[in-house]
């Protein structure tokens, strides 16, 4: 069996993470399917952005950042010396709060992965174009002008296009962080159906504030408050029923 | 005093006092207020006219020196060679002389300044020692030129035994400007937003990658603004050529990067030296004057259309 096969994708074991001397993670414990879309929630500052950055290590962009524990990714410890950052962040795609597409064309952006690994048969890019674009829902919208810069699009346009860019390089997860915090109510509908559409072949971690929006995509959620991971289940169980007091509050609004 | 507050006042209320009666009620003071606004008016003028004399300095230098070049530039000036007889002297072994400090100046300030830039932005942790570095590189942008100069004079000029060539000219000038190049491409490099180096990282691409597939495309249009400022500057600088030994009257057309040479402020400073002699050789000088200052206007322009044609779209 490849070890891709595996149903847990990360499999996260006493990991705590401190800027400096403040301690941002505590002890979490979690494991993340495959075909499944985890929702991560919980106050401002409670630690939703640092535990997803630390999925990819992009967390280690941010000087004085220090973690213990293990974090396998499909059994692999990311943080092992023999693991090389670029290939994690290949396998693994990072959708960002504020779209962030570069100032090239739409056509430069989706295939800007496939390019720097190596792809430069034309009819192969093309065809990854299209692809990628298609899965975000984007073809459509765009197929005209794949050549114009990506900043003459929407703001749900561009997000899109971001994702279309992560899914150019075939990913096995993709990791978003509020995507759609920056949006109106209809490009967000979009990505959240988007975000249905994708889960057949990727597994996805989103942080959201929005518990609706948790409730309406994912199928685990985990509630972090201050570093800490209160409660982890199906999204179900969480909103109908929490084990947890501090979840029972934050889901009822009384705090957040 | 404004009409509300007087007929408040008439009737014994204070409004500036009524919800808070720590607050000191403020005089609206009539006289003042004209004060400043006369005093306003009489900078404006002021301003205006600091302006104006600088214009005005400005264009009576213009006009003498566009006066007394013409007749004198021309198409024979431009072509012929040096002389010490005005009617028959001409630039063109100067021109070249400029060209060839340019060809040297440019590559080297180019990949010396955007490298050292790049390591210091992107590369270099910023550590205390860092920070020195750049705090150094910055007080070097204000050495006096005549230093550098001296440090071309020994370093290329004897050291490296250069002597007074094209080469040791155009590495002396490239010291010179190098500071400033490393200076504005850092800025050009720091304005790069860094949203788009980390959606570069999230695709898994290394370092040097996003340099050069992200940042440099978007940091060029700076970096070659300051670029082209700083080599306009070499282009008129005198004192470190001069402190280097240029032949005050060179006859022979530089062909490689090793022959001595001569360059257009150093060819206008030296004609006039000897107004004083040959008349004639003020009229040379307004002419060789002329062909520099239009072509460090044309070099600025280009810097300046460069700047205007990149807008932002993040
Ligand atoms: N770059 C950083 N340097 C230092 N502390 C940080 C940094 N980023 C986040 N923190 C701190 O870590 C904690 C968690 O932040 P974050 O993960 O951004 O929370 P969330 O995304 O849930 O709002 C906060 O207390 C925040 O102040
Ligand atoms: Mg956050």
């Amino acid at each position: 069996m490849n070890q891709y096969e595996s149903k847990i994708v990360y499999d996260v074991k006493g990991l705590n993470l401190w800027y400096g001397n403040d301690q941002a993670l505590k002890d979490i414990n979690i494991q993340i399917n495959k075909n499944e879309v985890t929702a991560i929630i919980g106050p401002s500052g409670c630690g939703k952005s640092t535990f997803i950055k630390t999925l990819n290590r992009m967390i280690e962009n941010v000087p004085n950042v220090r973690t213990s524990g293990e974090i396998l990714y499909h059994g692999l410890n990311i943080f092992d010396k023999t693991m090389r950052v670029e290939e994690l962040r290949t396998r693994v795609g990072m959708v960002f709060q504020k779209p962030n597409p570069f100032p090239k064309s739409i056509y430069e952006n989706v295939l800007y992965g496939p390019k720097i690994h190596g792809v430069k048969d034309k009819q192969m890019l093309e065809e990854i174009l299209e692809t990628s674009l298609k899965s975000a829902a984007l073809w459509d919208e765009v197929k005209d002008r794949l050549h114009d810069n990506a900043y003459g699009l929407s703001g749900g346009q561009q997000q899109r296009l971001c994702i279309a860019r992560a899914l150019a390089v075939q990913p096995d997860v993709i990791l978003m962080d509020e995507p759609t915090s920056a949006l109106d109510p209809i490009a967000t509908a979009k990505i959240e159906e988007l975000i249905d559409s994708l889960k057949a072949d990727y597994s996805i971690s989103i942080v959201t504030h929005s518990m609706q929006q948790a409730g309406r995509i994912s199928d685990k959620t985990a509630f972090f408050l201050m570093g800490e991971l209160v409660e982890f289940g199906n999204t179900e169980m969480i909103f109908s029923n929490p084990r947890d007091k501090r979840t029972e509050d934050y889901i009822t609004g009384r705090f957040g | 005093m404004d009409i509300r507050s007087e007929i408040l006042n008439d009737k014994g209320i204070n409004p500036m006092k009524s919800n808070n009666p720590t607050q000191v009620k403020v005089e609206i003071n009539r006289q003042r207020i004209n004060r400043r606004v006369l005093i306003n008016e009489i900078l404006k003028k002021v301003f205006f006219a600091s302006t104006l004399f600088a214009l005005a300095v400005l264009s009576v230098l213009l006009y003498r020196i566009i006066a007394q070049s013409i007749g004198w530039l021309d198409w024979h000036f431009l072509t012929s060679k040096l002389s010490i007889f005005p009617e028959k002297a001409g630039i063109y072994g100067v021109i070249i002389g400029s060209v060839g400090l340019m060809v040297v100046v440019i590559p080297v300030t180019l990949i010396l300044g955007v490298s050292t830039a790049i390591y210091l932005e992107e590369y270099a942790s910023k550590s205390r020692f860092q920070n020195l570095i750049k705090v150094n590189i910055s007080n070097l942008a204000s050495v006096p030129s005549v230093i550098f100069g001296l440090l071309g004079l020994a370093l290329f000029g004897r050291f490296l035994n250069l002597g007074s060539s094209i080469l040791a000219g155009g590495l002396t000038l490239s010291l010179l400007v190098l500071p400033i190049v490393v200076v504005s491409s850092q800025e050009a490099l720091k304005a790069v937003p860094n949203f788009l180096r980390e959606a570069s990282y999230a695709m898994g691409a290394g370092k040097w990658t996003t340099i050069r597939k992200v940042v440099l495309p978007v940091a060029i249009p700076g970096i070659l603004t300051g670029a082209i400022l700083s080599i306009s500057r070499a282009i008129g600088e005198t004192a470190p050529l001069v402190v280097l030994g240029i032949p005050a009257l060179l006859l022979k057309v530089p062909t490689s990067l090793m022959d001595d040479f001569t360059a257009l402020p150093i060819q206008i400073y030296y004609w006039t030296l000897d107004t004083v002699l040959t008349p004639e050789y003020a009229n040379l000088a307004a002419a060789t004057i002329v062909v520099l200052l239009i072509t460090l206007f044309l070099m600025n322009s280009i810097a300046i259309v460069i700047r205007n044609k990149t807008q932002k779209t993040y």
